[in-house]
């Protein structure tokens, strides 16, 4: 998957000289944006009905500044402006899964602006960016804004509810109340998982529903748009290293399951750790970046001043990607390594 | 004891990582990133002129300053200690080993007038670390400048294909890729505090 061959064909549609092998296939860069957009659809519908309006309004918003962004800077570098192809939809659309529903509406687009404008554009455009856009894009306000993006509501009950209740996100009363303030809230470790599995939870729009998030990877992965090597290794790695080192009673006391499923973990690792562009291509280089987004994200949400590491944890790898792609690329067929040659 | 001097390695590595969250050390930071191979040159040189450095500064501060009470005079003092000691390093590279003073000589150059360099020595003064202390805030500094090193030079090989903007081409893309990399590294801020 070469995003930067297929992002040219619209500057020179006639002739491309790319370096082999070449494949021949029906997928487009648009193809798989707006496909990867329609695969989030699920959380999305799950966020407005949790969250109600105020969700309708942050995604909206998010979408709109997006795309305005992208046009703007496209036409100010007198590049051919190119909505259609989904990505600043997509960019959008998952900076917006992962703000709080009752953000005040300049968060979105101040985040969409540094995605889209700063991470995205400056780097190259579509193909080119270091890091995930929409990442970037969060990292920003969350450092700008950390009173209004830490302030979470809790589900409404009516879709038009006005007065939403503010609370904590189930890793926040974990990391500074205890497991013993979590079962007063949720009442039984069934009731808990229950609720984080349908998303039942105070939390960013996207990340709050494991099931709707899950169905949408599930129909990615059909679709080979994703492969098992970033995301399995990125949650098994949280599972593992939650269990042993999470729990207060000791080693091998955590509770894998309740990381597994809370926070943006199911979201990061299926929808934004995923990503061509911002990954290692080398398989084996994808299970070492799976690995790393994992034990940063314990690290932090463990270890850390914030409560949830995944979004850093993504970011940190990014930078590493370049080199674990340089590290670990395959040898070329027909050369020997120079330890292996035999004289 | 042990714990304090592995927090303060782990600390000075990642955490108060000096060009991510100190932004020190940018001039070489900037100069030798352009290249892996250069980037790994300089990581070497810089991590052992770094520990090298901050004990002859250690030494000198503890057993020459204090007893004189010249713990005024710390700046001018370490900068020519460690100018003294890279200048040196220098000339018996040349007569000793032509061939590592060609690979790595031109780094030493560079080095003499580093504010990380001077940075953890003053630090070392100012915590009154102990010996173990200082070693292991001018490790981690030193291994924490070579990670940023070598994360930013793999990074930029990777920019030289990218179309990015005629004026944003070189430094000024470089300064926003710190920009953002600092970003990712504020995920390890609230760690650990000393």
């Amino acid at each position: 998957m070469e995003a930067p061959a297929l992002a040219k064909p619209q500057e020179h549609p006639k002739l491309i000289v790319s370096i082999g092998p070449h494949m021949h296939d029906q997928e487009t860069t648009a193809k798989i944006m707006w496909t990867v957009s329609g695969a989030l659809l699920p959380a999305a519908l799950m966020s407005v009905y949790f969250f109600g309006m105020p969700a309708v309004m942050v995604i909206l918003v998010s979408l709109a500044a997006s795309l305005a962004s992208e046009a703007a800077v496209q036409w100010m570098l007198k590049k051919p402006v190119t909505l259609s192809d989904g990505s600043a939809f997509l960019t959008g659309l998952l900076l917006a899964m992962n703000l709080p529903s009752n953000a005040p509406l300049y968060i979105p687009a101040v985040g969409s602006f540094v995605a889209i404008v700063i991470t995205k554009h400056l780097f190259g455009g579509l193909g080119y960016n270091i890091f995930n856009p929409a990442l970037i894009g969060r990292a920003f306000v969350l450092i700008s804004f950390p009173k209004l993006m830490t302030t979470y509501v809790a589900p409404a009950s009516q879709f038009m509810a006005v007065d939403a209740k503010t609370t904590a996100t189930p890793l926040v009363l974990l990391k500074e109340e205890g497991m013993a303030k979590l079962l007063e809230i949720f009442h039984t470790k069934a009731a808990l998982y229950q609720d984080l599995f349908l998303g039942n939870r105070a939390g960013s729009l996207g990340e709050t529903s494991v099931i709707a998030l899950l169905l949408g990877a599930a129909f990615l992965m059909m679709k080979r748009y994703i492969t098992w090597h970033v995301p399995v290794p990125f949650i098994a790695t949280v599972g593992l290293l939650a269990w042993m080192f999470g729990g207060k009673e000791g080693l091998l006391s955590g509770d894998a399951i309740f990381h597994m499923m809370s926070g943006g973990l199911i979201l990061g690792a299926f929808f934004m750790a995923t990503d061509y562009v911002t990954g290692p291509s080398v398989r084996a280089a994808q299970v070492v970046f799976g690995v790393g987004c994992g034990a940063l994200t314990v690290l932090i949400r463990l270890k850390g001043g914030y409560p949830e590491g995944v979004m850093f944890a993504i970011l940190l790898m990014n930078c590493f990607a370049p080199l674990l792609d340089r590290g670990m690329k395959s040898r070329v067929f027909g050369k020997a390594e120079a330890k292996g040659v035999k004289k | 004891m042990f714990e304090k001097v592995l927090t303060i390695f782990i600390a000075s590595a990642l955490i108060n990582n000096f060009v991510f969250s100190r932004y020190l050390g940018l001039c070489i930071f900037f100069g030798v990133t352009k290249r892996m191979e250069t980037a790994v040159g300089m990581s070497f040189t810089f991590t052992a002129v770094m520990l090298i450095g901050a004990a002859l500064n250690w030494v000198i501060y503890e057993y020459v300053m204090i007893p004189l009470h010249l713990g005024f005079l710390k700046i001018v003092i370490f900068i020519g200690v460690v100018a003294a000691f890279v200048q040196a390093a220098d000339t018996i590279m040349k007569k000793v080993t032509p061939a590592l003073y060609y690979k790595l000589g031109i780094y030493l150059a560079l080095i003499v007038t580093n504010c990380i360099i001077l940075a953890v020595p003053l630090i070392n003064a100012d915590e009154h670390y102990g010996l173990f202390e200082s070693m292991a805030l001018a490790v981690g500094s030193g291994l924490g400048f070579s990670l940023a090193l070598i994360i930013m030079a793999s990074i930029r090989e990777k920019l030289e294909l990218a179309d990015v903007p005629i004026s944003f081409r070189g430094l000024p893309i470089s300064f926003v890729l710190t920009g953002l990399i600092a970003l990712a590294f504020l995920g390890f801020s609230g760690m650990i505090t000393l």
